[in-house]
C-alpha cells in the first residue's frame, strides 16, 4: 500500500516536471505560439496572460475529464472547444471588470485563448484520458511551464526595448544620461519572432549538453 | 466610386500593411507547420482562405442581426467559435471527398484549421474594428485569406531553399523558421503606412 502511494506520488511529480521542461508547451511541443509571440513587448501583459491561460487550462481539463466518458469521438474536439470557450469568456469579463486598462493592452488575445493549442491539446492528450489528480496536476505543470517562457522572453525583450523589467529601470537611459539606447525593434514583431528562435536554439544547445 | 476605394484599400491594406501572420501574430501554428512545400502551403492557405471568409460574414451576420444589444451578447466567442467548426467540418468533407491525396497529406492540420487563430482572430477583429457594412466585413474577410496564403507561400519558397542551406546544428528546425519569419515581418515593415 505505501509502496502504491509513493509509486502514484512519483507518477505526480513527473507530470508536473513534465511541463515544466520535458514537455515545455513552447519550448518543446511549440504550441500556443500566438500569444507567445504577441503579449510579450513586455513583462506585466505576459504575467496576466500566463495567469488567464492557467486558469482556463485548469478549469476545462477538470471538466473535460469528468465529462470524459460521455464524449463520442466525432464531437470532441467541437465539445473540447465550447468548454474552453465558456471558461475564456468568464476570464475575459473579469479581466474586464477588474483589470480594464490590462484588458485594453490585451485586446483580442484574451478571447483567442479559445483556440490556444495549449489548452486543447492537453484536453485531448491528458484529461480525456487520465484521472482528475493527474489532469488537475498536469494543467499545473503545463500552465506554469507556458508562464514562465513567456515572462522570460517578455522579460529579454521589455530590458532590451525599454531598459526596464515589469516597468522597473533597470538600465540607465542614453535620454537621461545614462548609457543604454532602447532597441526600439525588440517591442516590434521582428524583435519577437527573432528572440524566441534565438532562445529555442539555445533550448536546444542546453538539452543537447545535458542528455 | 468612394465605396469602392474604401473597399479596394480595406483590401489591400490587410493583406500587405496588417497581414494577420506579420503584424497580429495569428495563424503562427500552421504559418510554421504546414509550410515544409509549397504545394502543401497553397491547398492549406486555399483551404483557410475559404472557411475565413466563410466564417467572417457568418460570425459579422450573426453578430449584428443576434447579439449585439442584447444580452445574448456574452455568448459571442461561443457562438463565434461554433460557426467556425461547423465550417472547417465542411471544408474537411470537401476535401476528403475530392482531394483524397491532399487529404491524407494534411493529416491532422486540416481538422485543426478550427484552431487557427488567424480565423477567429479575423473574426474579432471585424467586431473591434467596428465594421457596420456587410461587403466591407466580406472583403476584410476574404483579404485575410490572401494575405495568409501569401505569407505562408512566401515562408515555403524559403523554406525549400533553406534545406540546402548551411544551418548550424541547435538552430535547425524551429528556430532557424522563426528567425527567417522575424525577417519576412522586417520587410513587410516597409509597407507600413502605405495606406493612412
Amino acid at each position: 500500500m505505501a509502496n502504491d502511494t509513493n509509486a502514484t506520488a512519483g507518477v505526480y511529480k513527473e507530470t508536473l516536471i513534465a511541463g515544466l521542461w520535458r514537455e515545455n508547451p513552447v519550448f518543446r511541443l511549440l504550441l500556443g505560439m500566438c500569444p507567445t509571440l504577441a503579449v510579450t513587448a513586455a513583462v506585466k501583459p505576459a504575467l496576466t496572460m500566463g495567469l488567464s491561460v492557467i486558469f482556463v487550462l485548469f478549469c476545462s481539463n477538470i471538466v473535460v475529464c469528468l465529462m470524459r466518458r460521455l464524449l463520442k469521438p466525432h464531437l470532441r474536439i467541437l465539445m473540447f472547444t465550447l468548454t474552453i470557450a465558456t471558461f475564456v469568456t468568464i476570464a475575459d469579463l473579469f479581466l474586464k471588470a477588474f483589470a480594464p486598462v490590462m484588458s485594453e493592452t490585451l485586446g483580442p488575445y484574451v478571447p483567442l485563448i479559445i483556440v490556444n493549442c495549449i489548452i486543447i491539446c492537453r484536453a485531448e492528450a491528458c484529461a480525456s484520458k487520465n484521472g482528475l489528480a493527474v489532469s488537475i496536476i498536469d494543467a499545473l505543470g503545463m500552465g506554469v511551464g507556458f508562464t514562465l517562457v513567456l515572462c522570460v522572453l517578455a522579460g529579454v525583450r521589455e530590458l532590451m526595448s525599454a531598459g526596464t523589467i515589469f516597468e522597473i529601470p533597470v538600465f540607465s537611459l542614453a535620454r537621461t544620461g545614462g548609457w543604454f539606447v532602447p532597441w526600439a525593434a525588440m517591442s516590434m514583431p521582428v524583435g519577437a519572432f527573432i528572440t524566441l528562435g534565438l532562445m529555442l536554439g539555445l533550448v536546444n544547445v542546453v538539452s543537447k549538453k545535458t542528455a | 466610386m468612394d465605396r469602392l476605394s474604401i473597399l479596394l484599400m480595406g483590401f489591400i491594406s490587410i493583406v500587405l500593411i496588417n497581414n494577420l501572420v506579420f503584424t497580429k501574430f495569428l495563424g503562427i501554428c500552421p504559418y510554421l507547420g504546414v509550410s515544409g512545400r509549397i504545394d502543401m502551403a497553397f491547398g492549406m492557405g486555399m483551404a483557410v482562405t475559404f472557411v475565413v471568409t466563410l466564417s467572417g460574414t457568418l460570425t459579422w451576420l450573426i453578430d449584428h442581426l443576434l447579439l449585439m444589444g442584447t444580452p445574448l451578447e456574452v455568448t459571442r466567442y461561443v457562438c463565434f467559435i461554433l460557426v467556425i467548426a461547423g465550417a472547417v467540418q465542411l471544408v474537411e468533407m470537401y476535401v476528403r471527398k475530392f482531394f483524397p491525396s491532399l487529404y491524407e497529406s494534411f493529416g491532422i492540420f486540416l481538422p485543426l484549421i478550427t484552431t487557427n487563430c488567424a480565423i477567429l482572430g479575423l473574426c474579432l477583429f471585424i467586431n473591434l474594428w467596428g465594421i457596420d457594412n456587410l461587403l466591407e466585413a466580406v472583403v476584410l474577410s476574404f483579404g485575410a485569406g490572401v494575405g495568409f496564403t501569401m505569407a505562408i507561400c512566401i515562408m515555403a519558397g524559403i523554406r525549400e531553399n533553406l534545406n540546402m542551406a548551411d544551418v548550424p546544428e541547435s538552430l535547425k528546425g524551429a528556430p532557424i523558421t522563426l528567425i527567417t519569419a522575424g525577417l519576412l515581418t522586417l520587410a513587410f515593415m516597409g509597407f507600413a503606412g502605405m495606406v493612412k
